[in-house]
């Protein structure tokens, strides 16, 4: 009694995420290149586009990272500024969409919204933005407003912060630029762009000066897996980037995440799913397997697993062998102060439980410190011949684990080349990923509507 | 022609160009020119000025011209003939998009012209802004620069909601509360300028090792924390982005004589190019006497510092027709266009004897305004050009790859390189 053959089949998003600045980035490989040069981020949009992938994704630091108390120096460091090369792309590519990480916490509304509203005018309508939260002060000490907010006032910022964009956003309708060289009428409307936001984080008033925008408004994006995140995408987002790309785990928080929409108001289409998905090719399934297993070790040098643990017992462990057995002291559950920087990661929160967990699997398998963090993080999600990826990946959209996938090769520029040409065609052929782009927006490509914000003449009207 | 004199600091070793006698040639685009009617040429694209065709119609056009650089004009508020806020006027343009990021878009698809967006440092986050021009020099190869602006604006501020300002009208230029202000505004942006390049020196140029051997990515003793301390902000640093190409893009800024002395002072404290708007020769050698005083002022002397006068131009083959072009445009607007710099009528012959009349000033180049994008780019870089290049005046063809190399600027040595290592230096 399957219901899958009557169930039309869906048609997969994929989208690139440039490698960024943690250890799925191999830059030990010789064929890594550079993570700040444009010539990389060019061939990387490229390869997308030509894969016909729905967009690139980078992904925002506001400070480098920090462990026991030293700048983090063993994976990537560095990278350049998210709006700057997102537009600098929108000009080596005609139908890629840009999105790009902005921090809703060290940022402000009418700065954000004018350059997100001129990505979409100089990309024609291509740019989406993933809005994310930041609380901590160590971020906060570059910034003017210094400070920090409260842990729990974080999405209420990131909340308003996003309904203020769109007010900006909304704030010209589409149709006030006349431009009638003969009567002289440039504007329809005197009042253009007028906006007044007043709530408990911003108050602003005045003129927004970017006239409304390919798309109207970005597409906007989420990522926070809390339950606070999970409501924030279901009310406001256009797509969530998941972490579970497991067919289980992609199940349970597909469902879990749609449910929330009619809450909203809105319906299951409105909110794409879209877990990051790292993948190791090869010609045949064991010969990636055994890639896979050489890219593990890359990613996760003695060194790399000794930190890794670090931020679990929050202590300095530099002087276990790396390739010996987990420490036997546990955790300090004092103020956590080794890592510095990075996202909170939900498996650290009881690290007790977490470190006896390790403890237990590590001496059930003999494994090493090194094993231990090679076996208990960076797994590829996606490691065999084309064909077997190319099957897995629509397997998993067909049964709902996600609506698509969001891609983190780990190498640097050239990690997104093998699959171009060899996976997305076994997709076309498939019927389930388009062979070439229907629309020309980044809203056309996903499937989602152009929000409307009504015209000059209606308000006249009314 | 003889060479311009010669600024008594500028030192033989570094080459602002009034050694060489050639001038130096910027324009400044803003919408569809700087006369508010500039829209309503036949020439005007005015649906298009929110696109990218049309931002790179305008740099590539300037390009081929061999210019400098072009700045772009930008501002949190929605244009208007007023000081104080909005016209709600409906007959001139209004709308426009952010500066650096049209310059980004359109630095892959030219490869000499140097790109110099404006920034407001008053609203702005000096961290943000440095990364952003540290961005915009990775994606033009060397050809960033960043002008700084003030806004002492209420509405402007209004869209932040962080801090008010007094009533600024014309007319109370000289209250003592808005010279006050103006001097706050300049000095905070001097700090943010300090906190831009403190950050842009806050990797070593070679900081990034990939040592496989050790499996560091970075050496950690090659990136500094910048600890900018200031009145309006701190700044802890280093940057998220490593040390630009050019190690420092070019900062100008554009400064008017003022009785609070705050705008020189940002000059000579801050900036590698100073816009200034004289409207005569001897006007020029004052305000060069002036910057060059805050200079020495700022313990800068010796730095290369340009001073590029800003003319607004109406440019025709023909004199007669160039009046006529203004006139048309004025009764288009209502009024007689004005501007804080000179503006000229004529032909590119005669702007040509103006420059290097204007240049014995001291003056190391102009940045041209054009009164109709769409016509006196073209004729700057058609007319004007040629008859410069004639006169041995102009660059024929674009000697330098980078926006610091077209200036005469060598690469900056890293600040924190030199005081981190004995007597070494690493550029």
């Amino acid at each position: 009694m399957s219901t899958s053959q009557d169930k039309p089949r869906k048609r997969i998003h994929l989208a690139a995420h440039f490698p960024g600045v943690n250890n799925t980035t191999v830059w030990s490989d010789p064929e890594a290149g550079s993570h700040i040069e444009f010539s990389s981020f060019a061939h990387f949009a490229r390869t997308a586009e030509r894969a016909k992938f729905d967009f690139l994704f980078l992904a925002e630091g506001l400070r480098l990272r920090e462990q026991g108390g030293l700048i983090y120096d063993l994976d990537v460091v560095g990278r350049p500024d998210t709006f700057t090369v997102l537009t600098a792309l929108a000009a080596v590519t005609e139908h890629l969409g840009l999105t790009g990480t902005i921090n809703s916490t060290f940022n402000e509304p009418y700065e954000v919204a004018r350059q997100f509203a001129s990505l979409d005018h100089l990309s024609g309508g291509r740019a989406a933005w993933n809005v994310v939260t930041s609380w901590d002060a160590f971020t906060g000490e570059n910034f003017r407003r210094g400070g920090f907010l409260a842990q729990e006032d974080r999405y209420s910022r990131a909340k308003e912060f996003l309904s203020t964009a769109n007010e900006l956003f909304d704030a010209w309708h589409g149709d006030e630029i006349v431009a009638d060289q003969e009567s002289g009428v440039f504007l329809r409307d005197a009042k253009a762009g007028a906006f007044a936001h007043q709530g408990r984080h911003f108050d602003i008033q005045g003129r927004f000066n970017v006239p409304r925008s390919p798309q109207g408004r970005p597409v906007v994006f989420q990522a926070g897996d809390s339950e606070e995140g999970r409501e924030f995408a279901a009310a406001d987002a256009d797509a969530i980037f998941s972490r579970y790309a497991t067919l289980e785990e992609g199940q349970a928080f597909y469902t879990d995440v749609k449910r929330r929409l009619a809450r909203y108001g809105r319906t299951p289409d409105q909110l794409l799913i879209l877990p990051a998905a790292t993948f190791v090719l090869g010609d045949t399934d064991a010969e990636a397997e055994e890639l896979s297993r050489e890219v593990r070790r890359q990613q996760v040098s003695g060194a790399t697993a000794i930190r890794h643990l670090e931020f679990v017992w929050n202590r300095d462990l530099s002087g276990y062998d790396p390739d010996g057995p987990l420490p036997d002291i546990d955790p300090d559950l004092g103020e956590h102060t080794i890592a510095r920087g990075r996202a909170q990661v939900r498996m650290y929160r009881d690290p007790l439980a977490t470190a006896r967990e390790w403890r237990e699997r590590a001496a059930a398998n003999k494994w090493s410190i090194r094993d231990l963090v090679i076996e208990t993080g960076n797994r590829q999600a996606f490691v065999g011949s084309p064909a077997t990826v190319a099957e897995t990946i629509d397997r998993f959209v067909q049964a709902d684990a996600s609506d698509g996938f969001i891609l983190v090769p780990h190498l640097t520029p050239g990690g997104l080349d093998t699959f171009a040409d060899t996976v997305v065609p076994l997709l076309q052929e498939r019927g389930v990923f388009r062979t070439e782009y229907e629309g020309t927006t980044l809203r056309d490509h996903l499937g989602l509507a152009h929000p409307d914000a009504g015209s000059a003449a209606d308000r006249v009207a009314s | 022609m003889s060479s311009s004199s010669p600024s008594p600091q500028t030192p033989s070793s570094s080459p602002v160009s009034a050694s060489s006698g050639l001038l130096h040639l910027a324009v400044a685009l803003d919408g569809a020119g700087w006369h508010p009617a500039a829209w309503r040429e036949p020439v005007a694209r005015p649906h298009d000025l929110l696109t990218a065709a049309y931002w790179t119609d305008l740099i590539t056009e300037a390009e081929r011209g061999l210019l400098d650089l072009v700045t772009i004009e930008d501002a949190f508020g929605l244009q208007s003939s007023r000081a104080d806020g909005p016209d709600d006027r409906t007959d001139q343009v209004r709308g426009r998009l952010d500066a650096v990021l049209i310059a980004a878009r359109v630095a892959p698809l030219t490869s000499h012209i140097g790109l110099v967006p404006t920034v407001v440092a008053t609203h702005t986050e000096p961290f943000h802004v440095s990364k952003a021009i540290a961005t915009l020099d990775y994606v033009s190869t060397g050809r960033a620069g960043v002008r700084v602006q003030v806004s002492p604006r209420q509405n402007e501020a209004a869209h932040f909601g962080r801090r008010t300002f007094p009533p600024f009208r014309p007319e109370d230029l000289d209250t003592p509360a808005v010279r006050e202000l103006t001097a706050e505004l300049f000095d905070e942006a001097a700090d943010h300028v300090e906190a831009v390049r403190r950050l842009w020196d806050s990797w070593e140029d070679d900081a990034e090792i990939r040592d496989v051997a050790t499996g560091r990515f970075v050496d950690r003793d090659r990136l500094h924390y910048v600890d900018f301390e200031g009145r309006h902000f701190s700044v802890k640093g280093p940057s998220i982005t490593p040390r630009p190409p050019q190690g420092q893009p070019p900062v100008s800024a554009l400064a008017h004589a003022s009785a609070a002395g705050a705008p020189f002072r940002l000059l000579g404290r801050s900036t590698d190019i100073g816009y200034v708007t004289p409207h005569d020769t001897g006007q020029a050698r004052a305000i060069v006497t002036a910057v060059r005083a805050e200079q020495d002022a700022a313990g800068r002397s010796g730095e290369p510092l340009h001073l590029f006068g800003d003319l607004v131009v109406f440019l025709d083959d023909d004199p007669a027709a160039a009046a006529a072009r203004r006139e048309r445009l004025d009764t288009l607007a209502g009024r007689p266009y004005t501007s804080d710099a000179r503006i000229f009528t004529g032909t590119p012959a005669q702007l040509a004897d103006l420059l290097q009349e204007l240049q014995t000033a001291g003056l190391s180049g102009f940045r041209l305004r054009p009164a109709v994008a769409g016509h006196d780019l073209p004729a700057i870089t058609r007319g004007l050009v040629p008859e410069l290049q004639r006169r041995g005046a102009f660059r024929r063809s674009y000697e330098a790859g980078t926006l610091r190399g077209l200036l005469g600027l060598s690469r900056p040595a890293n600040r924190y390189a030199a005081t981190a290592r004995s007597g070494g230096t690493h550029s």
